[in-house]
């Protein structure tokens, strides 16, 4: 590494351990950092108090079941990473997912990252110290959940998308509630640029600290909104278009301060992209099958099959070694999180405890996506 | 770079280097011991420039343990899947953390689960499991009576 | 018309008639002692129910609703379980220093009490020195806090204990070159003369741009001084878990938790007093009609009026902004609000001089 090693025992240096239970980490993550005064000297994640080593038990689950668990990594964007795997299993049978299917996948992704972009934006105002943000941005995601659990019986962990398609057709409400909500949804975005974005002290805050060059943030395989605001192409929506992406008409939007205020602006901007893809779909679903014809029991062919798609935390990829087996072979998830995390300390080295708090909440860490 | 000008341009470097252009992307699979040339070359050649290393993972083969990169160039677009066949007894590869940073926490995660050894990396050491864990969860003849319940 | 003047007349008279001058005296102090507990238990109460249902409003919530009428019996449950909860002591600490740092900030809080002025001839301690007595006293609480930040064995607390060193120390400053502003137009540091000046007007509005000036430097000084949000880096949860108290539990949390409402309560009083005249009722120069009608309202209502407006203002702040740094606190500090403050005295010297304010 470029870095000196920090010597945690020298006079005047202070060893403090963040978490693993401790309201920063938003959730069971430990950090350990070390400091000076109040100056962070070194960051060092300590992982592992969720492991529970999903990538082994998908070894022993079949092909339908083990969607099922990658909603529990990134339980924020479960839609998304059920996606990613659903491609993945597709691509090995070859399966020809009816254009109904595609849209309401899309449809669900987009709605996803707008929920986990709220619940982000109210987590890193809660970080910062503003704790009214929290609970207005519940309001508008408790909207999403109702939503979602009218469509996919679930609010948390959905497990809607399956090998072919999705579970069941949309519910008769659904395009209803949201058009109605998108139409909500708008006015409130402005409301949180007044409440946070344009205010002084969060603007302080934030801009000029945390700052990552492009060059680094590619080195530490930053993905998602973290790359975007070094101003780096990585939108995977845009790179390798999944399900219909290429056909929509939407802006890849892009900061380049990279500091955290740029992760801020960028995360707001594409909040209101998504909601402009999902005004493009909700009057156009087409009619048809939600679900391609599918085998009862998947047996993937003996090769190798990776997809990649967009979460709202950046690249989630899923690698599947198949031996022609009922069960994957070996699986291998590329989780947005645990790279984004690698960058943690770059960024808060010499900054203030404070700031480091400011930078995690940039970062949007879901701790189940890191430790898996 | 197409797919051809990318075999050439590694044959160039690993002569050794055996390819497979079934799938989606080039799969390039070598020996342990030419990783790390092949890696700096892939990173410092400027036609090349793979600057992302956006997936590493170990796999067990039962006769072997191979490390798979999955490399993609920001500036180019083009992605190429690398292998590296390491021995199963004395798995040993070099660490390329020197040169994609991202493989700092990445591969201590590889050698965490599949005991994978690399050469010169900064701190190896467990990253998800205890210090005191024996054995490597991720190998097939991992044996855990208690936790792991067979279907 | 029955008034708490003439109430503590009539109880001075009445004791005097009968007993030697040092028992009235000694009877007289345990009554005010009495009072000021009393006075501490049930704002201890009030001010937290308030803080809870100002917060719901804030942040579209019910709030408290379950125990007692609207949930007003809810802080006094919560009393409760803190009396009986088991206050832990750390096994690192040092045990004195832990136990003593509460009562310190406690008995500063009550100290502060002392000159307060409630409403007219209502006042525990006549002192002519009132405003000086209450910037130096209500500084000692910051020792409290050291005390308790360094006791505790912690370093989340020890890092808030020397936030709030460094936090409390700067804005005693600022918050005493506002309050002098205030001094130096009255001509005396006796509660009762800065409010008897207010006769025909509170300062805030005779004495036009600097009081304003001064008025709102102090608002931001004693939210810093009282670690209230977006000031609260010693107690920052979202970095320090608790800061300085993160080791207390039971009552000894009580007493902070109970001093630090106080605490906004005194501050919040000093400046009813101070710019808005204290239990002096709204009077407009020499419309004698109008603050004729004005005085039909009891001092001790537009007293305490005054000042949960001025709570009100406070919390409102808390529930609205994000946090400070702890660099951006101190360069707030000591760019801009202290030579601000040392320009609007001087400022203010020379309209007290010139006579350029509303008599």
């Amino acid at each position: 590494m470029q870095y000196e090693e920090v010597a945690t025992t020298e006079e005047g240096n202070l060893v403090i351990n963040v978490g693993p239970q401790h309201p920063a980490t938003h959730g069971v993550m430990h950090l350990v950092i070390t400091l000076n005064g109040e100056t962070i000297l070194k960051v060092e994640p300590h992982l592992g108090y969720i492991h529970r080593s999903i990538e082994k038990m998908c070894e022993s689950l079949s092909y339908r079941q083990f969607i099922y668990s990658t909603s529990r990594m990134d339980y924020l964007s479960a839609h998304i990473n059920n996606h990613g795997c659903a491609l993945a299993v597709e691509k090995g049978l070859q399966i020809e997912v009816p254009e109904r299917a595609k849209v309401i996948r899309v449809l669900m992704d987009e709605l996803t990252r707008v929920a986990s972009h709220v619940l982000w934006w109210g987590a890193m105002a809660m970080d910062v110290g503003a704790l009214t943000p929290f609970f207005h941005a519940f309001r508008e995601r408790e909207l999403i959940n109702d939503i979602m659990e009218e469509t996919c019986g679930a609010r948390l962990t959905m497990n809607y998308m399956v090998p072919g398609g999705v579970m069941a057709d949309l519910h008769p409400d659904f395009v209803r509630k949201v058009k109605d909500f998108v139409a909500f949804f708008r006015t409130k975005i402005d409301e949180y640029d007044t409440l946070i974005t344009h205010n002084v002290i969060f603007q302080g805050r934030m801009k000029g600290v945390g700052v990552i060059s492009a060059a680094d943030a590619v080195s530490y395989g930053c993905t998602g909104p973290v790359l975007r605001a070094c101003g780096v192409k990585c939108d995977i929506r845009k790179l390798s278009p999944y399900d219909g992406y290429e056909k929509l008409n939407f802006e890849e939007p892009l900061e380049t301060a990279g500091d955290s205020y740029a992760r801020y602006l960028q995360r707001m901007r594409e909040l209101r992209e998504s909601l402009s893809i999902i005004d493009q779909l909700i009057d156009n679903i087409p009619e048809g099958d939600f679900q391609a014809k599918t085998k009862a029991v998947l047996k993937l062919p003996k090769g190798e099959f990776y997809s990649r798609v967009e979460t709202a935390r950046g690249e989630f990829g899923v690698y599947i070694i198949s031996e022609g087996g009922l069960t994957p072979y070996r699986i291998h998830f590329r989780s947005p999180g645990f790279n984004n995390l690698a960058a943690l300390d770059h960024m808060a080295r010499g900054q203030k405890i404070g700031d480091l708090v400011a930078i995690m909440g940039t970062l949007d860490l879901v701790i189940p996506d890191i430790d898996r | 770079m197409t797919k051809e000008e990318l075999k050439n341009k590694i044959s160039d470097i690993i002569p050794a280097a055996t390819f497979d252009e079934a799938g989606e992307w080039l799969n390039v699979s070598i020996d342990a011991i030419d990783w790390f040339p092949l890696a700096w070359q892939l990173r410092a050649n400027a036609e090349l420039d793979f600057e992302f290393l956006f997936n590493i993972t170990a796999v067990d083969w039962k006769t072997h343990i191979t490390m798979v990169y999955h490399l993609r160039s920001v500036k180019y677009g083009h992605i190429i899947v690398v292998k590296a066949k390491c021995d199963r007894t004395k798995t040993e590869i070099e660490s390329v953390s020197k040169i994609w940073k991202t493989a700092d926490l990445n591969e201590r995660e590889a050698y965490d689960l599949m005991g994978v050894k690399f050469l010169n990396h900064p701190d190896l050491r467990r990253l998800f499991l205890t210090d005191d864990w024996e054995g490597y969860p991720l190998r097939k003849d991992y044996v855990d009576e208690v936790n792991i319940v067979k279907l | 018309m029955i008034s708490i003047e003439h109430i503590s007349q009539s109880l001075h008279e009445a004791l005097s008639a009968s007993l030697n001058s040092t028992l009235v005296l000694l009877i007289e102090m345990v009554i005010a002692g009495v009072l000021v507990i009393a006075l501490f238990a049930v704002l201890g109460l009030v001010l937290v129910f308030m803080e809870r249902k100002v917060s719901a409003y804030i942040q579209i919530r019910l709030g408290p609703n379950r125990v007692g009428y609207q949930g007003f019996a809810q802080t006094a449950a919560d009393t409760l379980k803190l009396l009986i909860k088991e206050g832990l002591t750390p096994d690192g600490a040092d045990k004195f220093l832990f136990n003593l740092a509460p009562l310190v900030v406690m008995v500063v809080a009550m100290l502060i009490m002392a000159p307060i002025a409630f409403t007219k001839g209502f006042q525990l301690w006549d002192i002519n020195i009132g405003v000086l007595y209450v910037s130096a006293v209500s500084s000692i609480s910051v020792i409290g806090i050291l005390m308790a930040g360094w006791a505790s064995n912690n370093k989340y607390s020890m890092l808030g204990a020397m936030r709030s060193g460094a936090q409390i120390v700067s804005y005693e400053l600022s918050a005493g070159l506002s309050v002098i502003t205030i001094v130096i137009l009255v001509g005396s540091l006796s509660i009762n003369d800065i409010i008897a000046s207010q006769q025909n007007g509170w300062w805030i509005f005779k004495g036009h741009i600097p009081v304003m000036i001064s008025f709102i430097i102090f608002v931001i000084a004693v939210t810093a001084e009282t670690n209230r949000a977006p000031f609260d880096l010693a107690e920052a949860e979202s970095e320090l878990t608790a800061g300085f108290h993160t080791e207390y539990s039971g009552m000894r949390f009580a007493f902070f938790f109970l001093a630090e409402y106080v605490n906004i309560f005194v501050v919040c009083a000093i400046g009813a007093t101070l710019f808005f005249g204290g239990w002096m009722p709204f009077h407009i120069g020499s419309w004698e009609a109008f603050n004729h009608v004005m005085d039909f309202i009891p001092g001790i209502v537009w007293f305490f009026g005054k000042i949960f407006s001025l709570i009100f203002l406070i919390m409102w702040f808390r529930w609205t902004f994000p946090r400070l740094r702890i660099d951006q606190l101190l360069n707030l500090e000591w760019k801009y609000l202290l030579p601000i403050a040392m320009f609007n005295l001087l400022l203010t010297t020379l309209m007290a001089i010139t006579g350029f304010y509303f008599k």
